[in-house]
């Protein structure tokens, strides 16, 4: 298992490169360079900046730069942000951006999970035919409507929270942000729970475990769960992916200094070296999320482990 | 598809009562974006001074309001509907054509270019695409054919993989073994003979297809990457309505409530069209 483990880790490595090759050179393809402006700077300005920052050299000297500044942990200069290094920049917002993301998954994983449970166990009944609707909502309504409505809702009709805004280390301005973004996930998870566990439920070795006399919640939390959440544990990785998107515009709504707004004005602005740092980032959290789940099967199937 | 399957699910699908009423709804919303322009004295374009972000109400001469330059809501609400319909619609048809003639073809000739044509859609669905598309978006400009490929080329790999799906299990069937007895090319037992025969997955996934889309491409207009101004699709609705939510809520709810109820309902009725005909992804 753990060679299993390593060798998917060094195959994630290739992956990331080829990720920043590519990254790198679209970017330096695009017309348009990182010190456009409305007015044209004089020539003289225009190249001691272009050999500030190196941009002068031909473009595989300056990759070759850019591996080299990333192998010693350096995402760069911005180029745009004046006196910021990327490393800097993504340091100060990704904090809010993973306290976010976190606080979003763990609500769609502890909500999601026990509402398919719950859907299951009560299936064709009304409580399911409820669960199974509320999941269309949320899977359907992106989350760029839902948090405007509910920031309508709760902060400009009822005064219960703050619309947008950031306070460090203040809970409540998370709350909405944090349910706009979980509800697409908690949908798809309550989904993907309910039908697995249907089929669990079924099985031979739960009417066993029924039969033995075992009460329900055991029967359920021993017996039926791991198996059940096989299929949720291979959403994992679009739901990080989901979870991230979604961050992009949650963020701008809500006025959150997370990382998001980087992605988009890094590439209008074509902060080279901004971009390279939001991609890297976002990558290494997909990738990752990836290895973990490949843990996660090994632990939820014996089967699997058995296999490795 | 025999006439019995296709009657088979059409009585299916109508003892589903929410995915009638979402057809319905879809309906609606379809022939008010058309009929629209005619049904409402105010076009997108005039500013009406006079009335520079009223409230809605059946009295005033704007029913859903007007935003900060006057202009009707409901007029501009239903053009941006039209816009995200259609985009919808013929970036969906282009990732039709693709993933099908992509899965046709892997199913068809399988071994090994099916097994490596079935690794590029794996590690394609791996990336998180809309990255791509946002940076693509803005590196190349913010050209409306760009918008077109780049949302069609996300939509087309779940259709790949369900094609593929069907044309294996179609491959092994005995009219296959006959046609290819009777000398038809690769290409024409494809065309004549797979495709016809995986419509109806195709019909379920295309219409879970349109909403993704639609989603998609309000997903960038909200971030400024899809339709410009003086073009409006609901992305660009909301995004404006969100920055005017607390002095005029309308611009916002009213764009939103067409988004939200248009996606559920073609939600609704693609998760009806899938259990009727009762198909899974392959």
């Amino acid at each position: 298992m753990t060679r299993y483990f390593f060798t998917r880790l060094a195959g994630a490595v290739p992956t990331l490169f080829i990720i920043i090759t590519l990254t790198f050179f679209l970017m330096r393809a695009a017309p348009g360079g990182p010190f456009d402006q409305e007015q044209a700077l004089p020539p003289e300005i225009a190249a001691n900046l272009e050999s500030a920052y190196g941009l002068d050299q031909p473009v595989w000297v300056q990759y070759g730069h850019y591996l080299k500044s990333l192998l010693h942990g350096e995402f760069g200069p911005s180029f745009k942000y004046k006196d910021f290094t990327v490393t800097e920049l993504i340091g100060q917002g990704f904090p809010i951006t993973l306290q976010l993301g976190l606080m979003a998954m763990a609500v769609a994983l502890l909500v999601g999970v026990p509402l398919g449970t719950f859907a299951a166990l009560h299936h064709n009944s009304a409580a399911d035919y409820a669960t199974m609707s509320i999941a269309v909502v949320g899977i359907a309504i992106p989350s760029f409507v839902v948090l405007p409505f509910l920031g309508l809702l709760f902060g400009v009709y009822l005064h219960w929270l703050p619309v947008a805004g950031w306070e460090p280390g203040s809970i409540r301005h998370l709350v909405l942000p944090v349910l706009a973004l979980a509800l697409p996930p908690l949908a798809y998870v309550a989904r993907l729970t309910r039908g697995s566990m249907l089929e669990v439920l079924r099985s031979h070795y739960i009417r066993t475990a029924f039969a033995k006399g075992l009460p329900l919640r055991t029967v359920i939390v021993r017996h039926a769960l791991r198996p059940a959440l096989t299929p949720v544990a291979s959403y994992l990785v679009p739901a990080v992916a989901s979870i991230l998107t979604g961050s992009l515009v949650v963020e701008t709504i809500a006025g959150l200094p997370g990382i998001g707004r980087y992605l988009v004005q890094g590439a209008i602005n074509r902060d080279y070296t901004l971009v390279l740092g939001m991609v890297i980032i976002y990558s290494t959290l997909l990738i990752g999320m990836g290895l973990i789940v490949d843990l996660l099967y090994a632990w939820l199937d014996p089967r699997v482990r058995l296999a490795k | 598809m025999t006439g019995g399957f296709a009657g088979d699910a059409v009585r299916r699908l109508r003892a589903n009562p929410a995915a009638v009423l979402a057809l319905g709804v879809i309906c609606a919303v379809v022939v008010a974006t058309l009929l629209g322009p005619w049904l409402n004295p105010n076009n997108t374009e005039t500013l009406d001074w006079l009335h520079v972000a009223a409230r809605p109400g059946l009295q005033s001469a704007h029913w859903f309001g007007t935003d900060r330059l006057g202009r009707d809501l409901y007029a501009r609400t239903l053009a941006g509907t039209r816009v995200s319909i259609a985009i919808g619609v013929v970036a969906s048809i282009l990732s039709i054509l693709v993933g099908v003639s992509y899965g046709a073809v892997a199913g068809y000739v399988g071994g090994r270019t099916d097994h490596a044509m079935m690794r590029i859609i794996e590690i394609l669905s791996g990336l998180p695409l809309i990255f791509f598309v946002i940076f693509l978006t803005v590196i190349f400009g913010r050209s409306e054919s760009l918008l077109f490929i780049s949302i069609g080329a996300v939509g087309w790999l779940t259709m790949a993989r369900v094609v593929r799906g069907q044309t294996l299990s179609i491959r092994q069937q005995d009219y296959i073994a006959a046609a290819i007895a009777s000398g038809a090319s690769s290409g024409r037992i494809i065309a004549k003979h797979v495709v016809p025969n995986v419509i109806g997955p195709v019909v379920v996934y295309a219409t879970l297809t349109v909403p993704q889309i639609i989603l998609f491409e309000s997903f960038l207009s909200f971030l400024g990457l899809g339709i410009q101004e003086p073009g409006a699709s609901l992305g660009t609705l909301i995004s404006e309505g969100v920055g005017e939510m607390e002095a005029a809520p309308w611009m916002l709810l009213v764009p939103g409530s067409f988004l939200a109820v248009l996606l559920l309902c073609l939600n609704i009725f693609g998760d009806g069209l899938r259990d009727a005909l009762d198909v899974r992804e392959g």
